[in-house]
């Protein structure tokens, strides 16, 4: 995958700029891209039908009786999927242009997109695993629209792509319609790997060790439910059936048998079992948490660039996001329970342009504060320390809270105790008080500050979460409240944050009205297309 | 600043809301009056299924439209609009002119036979994305709508 992709015109390499004003096809090896996956989609089924067909004959002619057919229909699904990957193809054209990015598509019914440049917040390069083998990138136009309806331009090899968005990124950044400063390979060495953008400096980057660690902590039994489902999907290649399988051993009371086993175990012996089994399903978890951290997060680098932040990471699907700095709207600095205890924290920001489906970038998702504060400042932002004016919410917000949600089970309780239900009802009772107690903390651990660039919101009593918007890049104030909230004397305070929430709940309404007015005065002091572009 | 006085929407947007409640309603007070024309009720409970469309009829045509426009107001200064609105569950918005990315100014058929329009002003939020002010005088919501556009535009020059 180092060596550039074969069907790139010999002619590129002398020319760095990307062609102004042409309509361009993709690169040709699209077609392989979109042959592997429509075979992956087409074989497998083609292959479980065969394998019904033929297990479902009584006698073993079946299989016999398919094979003749096996090679001209895998010869016919070739054959099509070719040439529908070569019309699309050839039916699909981009054009960069003085104004705009346009792209046709289409085979029967044509599509035309236009994207103009100032509504471009980003130009980002992915490489999934087959795309990667093959030497291409997709290079993705975000307009923060939601992550739908960007421009997608599948596929072009990695050094057009990486052409393209310098290209694209000068002209977004308003340096005219004149690429001519050669933005890339001056030193004519595009790696292949997704490089050749300059270089910047690391703010971020995560060892094996480091990752490993980080895996540790993202525990995670997704793997028992992926074997569950892939058991209900596949379940048809089994010689035996699963949940026939089941029934019959709870039917012929074979676990029963295995109770009597166990039961006849000593005492020590049925521990050692029990411990063996959340051994297990610890080791397990902890292993599918490394593992998906390892392919999510492989060669995590974050840097600054002239242009913004740049991060690379990914082990099959490699991906390759700049963020420019003013884009950053605010950011966020999570935790977990148990990492927080070792001083692990996570960074990402939030801005208009979607990351893999979330709306937040992961920055440094596994760091320690020393590390995340260079790069929240970097970003102009400050991190919060113990000086800021932290405030707690109305406590009679969390009063009312705790009520309403004990009620419920506190009758019930009460009722059951006059039943004599007794158990139950204490039960039911210490229901009651964990949700009291629960609100309780919530009073305690959620606070709001505002300094005098930022507002800021924690939220988490075992793993707090931060929020720290900047007050000019905020869009709206709202301050509402339902009918308990006006007899009581609270509101929730919400701000408009592109590409985020931030809102305040059973704020006193002195407070939301301070908070709104100084956040009102600096907003309006600022217009939003003034802000650094 | 929250003891600005806030303007009052115009009265036709009462009027309207009342005849959109009255349509609402409508269909089951019909609905009622056939009933009791055809007599499915024995004799001295003949119009009583009456009773309970022409309750909620004075709810949503007499009671609910004039309180909702009591609650709603707007203050608009030199560079922000301050929408107040809702009877029960109050919220109370304010938008810098400044952030506004687009404007709309929209009448339904209703609105348009009395004169009056909705101003809904578009902000990058992903809260409050649009916040909607109606009941103003359709030349009214004109030119707030050129002000508040006059504003973005020199702010952004």
């Amino acid at each position: 995958m180092s060596e550039p992709a074969a069907d790139i015109p010999a002619d590129e390499g002398a020319a760095p700029d990307v062609e102004m004003d042409e309509w361009l096809r993709v690169n040709p090896l699209t077609m392989m891209v979109h042959m592997a996956r429509m075979l992956a989609s087409a074989i497998i089924p083609a292959i479980a039908v065969l394998y019904g067909a033929a297990s479902s004959e009584p006698d073993s002619e079946g299989l016999a009786a398919i094979t003749p057919w096996f090679v001209p229909l895998l010869g016919a699904i070739l054959g099509f999927n070719l040439l529908a990957a070569w019309f699309s193809w050839y039916r699909l054209r981009y054009r960069v242009g003085d104004t705009d990015v346009r792209l046709e598509q289409g085979v029967i019914s044509r599509s035309a997109r236009s994207v103009p440049y100032e509504r471009i917040q980003d130009v980002s390069l992915e490489q999934k695993l087959v795309p990667r083998l093959l030497g291409l990138v997709e290079v993705k136009f975000e307009t923060g629209a939601g992550g739908k309806e960007e421009l997608k331009l599948s596929y072009v090899s990695e050094a057009e792509g990486e052409k393209l968005r310098e290209t694209v990124r000068a002209l977004v950044d308003g340096e005219a319609a004149a690429p001519a400063e050669g933005p890339t390979a001056p030193d004519g060495t595009p790696s292949g790997d997704l490089a050749a953008e300059p270089a910047g400096q690391t703010l971020f980057a995560m060892d094996t060790k480091r990752l490993f660690l980080f895996g540790l902590f993202n525990f995670s039994l997704v793997v028992f439910a992926v074997l569950l489902g892939a058991l209900q999907q596949l379940e048809f290649l089994l010689p035996f059936d699963v949940w026939d399988y089941i029934a019959d051993i709870v039917r012929d009371d074979r676990i029963a048998e295995a109770e009597e086993l166990v039961n006849g175990y000593s005492t020590i012996a049925q521990i050692l079992a029990i411990l063996y089994a959340i051994g297990a399903v610890v080791v397990v978890g902890m292993a599918s948490g490394v593992v998906r951290t390892f392919v999510r997060d492989w060669e995590f680098r974050l840097e600054r660039t002239a242009k913004g932040f740049r991060r690379r990471r990914g082990l099959l699907t490699k991906t390759d996001v700049v963020m420019p700095v003013h884009r950053v709207q605010a950011l966020v600095v999570s935790t977990g329970w148990l990492r927080r205890r070792f001083g692990w924290h996570g960074l990402s920001f939030i801005s208009l342009a979607q990351d893999a489906g979330g709306a937040n970038h992961d920055v440094a998702p596994f760091a320690q504060m020393e590390e995340i504060a260079p790069i929240a400042h970097e970003a102009g932002f400050s991190l919060p320390d113990e000086r800021a004016d932290w405030r707690r919410a109305s406590a009679d917000y969390y009063f009312d809270r705790a009520v309403l949600q004990a009620l419920i089970p506190a009758t019930a309780g009460l009722v059951l105790l006059v039943l004599g239900y007794a158990i139950v009802a204490v039960l039911l009772f210490a229901l009651a008080g964990l949700l009291v107690f629960g609100e309780y903390y919530m009073w305690r651990f959620v606070r709001h500050a505002l300094d005098p660039q930022q507002v800021l919101s924690r939220r988490g009593w075992l793993a707090p979460r931060d929020i720290i918007a900047s007050r000019v890049k905020l869009h709206s104030v709202e301050i509402s409240q339902h009918p308990l909230a006006r007899w009581r004397g609270y509101c929730t305070l919400r701000f408009g944050l592109a590409g985020g929430r931030l809102a305040f709940a059973g704020l006193s309404l002195e407070d939301a009205r301070e908070m709104r007015h100084a956040a009102l005065d600096s907003i309006a002091a600022v217009d939003f297309a003034k802000l650094p572009r | 600043m929250d003891t600005e006085p806030l303007t009052q929407l115009d009265p036709a947007y009462a009027t309207v809301m009342r005849i959109e409640g009255a349509i609402i309603v409508a269909p089951f007070l019909i609905a009622a009056v056939v009933l009791g024309l055809a007599g499915a009720f024995p004799a001295p409970w003949t119009w009583a299924p009456l009773a309970v469309p022409v309750l909620i009829a004075l709810v949503f045509v007499l009671l609910v439209p004039i309180k909702r426009y009591l609650a709603r107001g707007y203050h608009m200064s030199s560079d922000r609009l301050r929408v107040v609105r809702g009877v029960m569950f109050h919220a109370d918005t304010v938008v810098p002119f400044s952030r506004v990315q687009h404007l709309d100014v929209e009448q339904g058929p209703l609105e348009r036979a009395f004169g009056i329009a909705r101003l809904i002003l578009h902000t990058a939020g992903t809260h409050n994305s649009s916040v909607t002010l109606p009941g103003l005088r359709h030349g009214d919501a004109v030119a707030m709508r050129e002000e508040i556009r006059a504003h973005v535009k020199r702010e952004s020059l």
